[in-house]
């Protein structure tokens, strides 16, 4: 599974103003780090805005912060967002009137993405902050251990 | 002692004991068991209770989260049973969770952390360095309490065919 540019953005985007609830953050700033045009962030946020997952503070110092619930919002949630990830329940029902091979193919990706599917959807915005802060946890003991 | 808020933002104070289960408790953990399957399950329950509280206790482990608070709504908070397995094609021994549960009216309260944690801490101190478990993939509930806890996929795949196609 392959994850389109504005949905790994928004995942970043959402993990960097999660991890800090309290501050605003500016789309520059986030779009520095990922190496990102502001103009393509902005676009991001905008979606993501609309879906109660990020607020906008307007003025000097503004920028967004986080407003959803990090505990509930899955990583697909946030993917849905801006693609179709139930393509391939579609294409299993297309395959009804396909070849057995087609057939054969065909349920074999589809179990692909079922299990891609069910993973982003058990993943949520806060298990990936303790995940990244026990990469970071083992990478300071790594260097402190040398 | 630990406070939490629930969902609704209510500040809570649960007096959270994590211990190995007694036969007392069997009676609560079938209602338990009850109100997440609604299927009662007293038989199960005895014959669970008497294979991993009772017998090889060194490796099996059947441990309960209670609420030693006075006024406690559910004494019995929640449960968790795992034991050392080594079955797998070529596995090294491992932890093996196969049942765990909740009282749904306390959950998001640390009550199941805490069971994960304290059964963690029963298969290192056994020397075990890794711990499984199943789940169905599209239990939402089970599959993001593991995630939360830090299990991502294992080496092995469940695999399964219907005997009548």
């Amino acid at each position: 599974m392959k994850l389109q540019i504005s949905s790994r953005l928004a995942i970043f985007a959402l993990i960097e103003l999660a991890s800090e609830p309290e501050r605003q953050i500016s789309v520059s700033e986030i779009g520095e780090k990922y190496g990102v045009s502001a103009h393509h962030l902005a676009k991001v946020m905008h979606t993501l805005g609309r879906a109660g997952l990020v607020r906008s503070i307007r003025g000097v110092g503004g920028g967004y912060s986080f407003s959803g619930n990090a505990r509930r919002t899955t990583l697909l949630d946030v993917i849905m967002l801006f693609e179709d990830a139930t393509m391939s329940d579609r294409e299993l029902e297309k395959n009804a009137d396909s070849t057995a091979a087609e057939w054969a193919l065909g349920r074999i990706l589809f179990e692909i993405d079922d299990t891609a599917k069910a993973t982003l959807g058990s993943i949520t915005i806060a298990t990936m902050l303790k995940q990244i802060a026990r990469r970071k946890g083992a990478v300071d003991l790594k260097t402190v251990v040398g | 002692m630990d406070t939490h808020k629930d969902a609704s933002g209510t500040a809570s104070v649960l007096q959270i004991d994590i211990r190995r289960v007694r036969e007392a408790d069997l009676p609560q953990v079938v209602a338990l068991d009850e109100r997440v399957t609604q299927i009662a399950k007293p038989d199960y329950w005895r014959d669970i209770y008497d294979r991993y509280a009772e017998r090889r206790v060194g490796e099996r482990f059947f441990l309960v989260a209670e609420d030693a608070g006075d006024a406690a709504e559910f004494p019995l908070l929640g449960y968790i049973v795992g034991e050392i397995r080594a079955w797998e094609f070529g596995s090294e021994p491992c932890g093996w969770v196969f049942a765990f549960s909740v009282e749904p009216g306390t959950r998001l309260q640390g009550i199941g952390e805490r069971l994960f944690e304290a059964m963690s801490t029963e298969f290192k101190n056994i020397g075990i360095k890794t711990m499984r478990t199943m789940v169905a993939r599209h239990n939402q509930l089970h599959m993001a309490f593991f995630r939360s806890e830090g299990m991502v996929a294992g080496p092995y795949l469940q695999l399964e065919m219907d005997l009548d196609e």
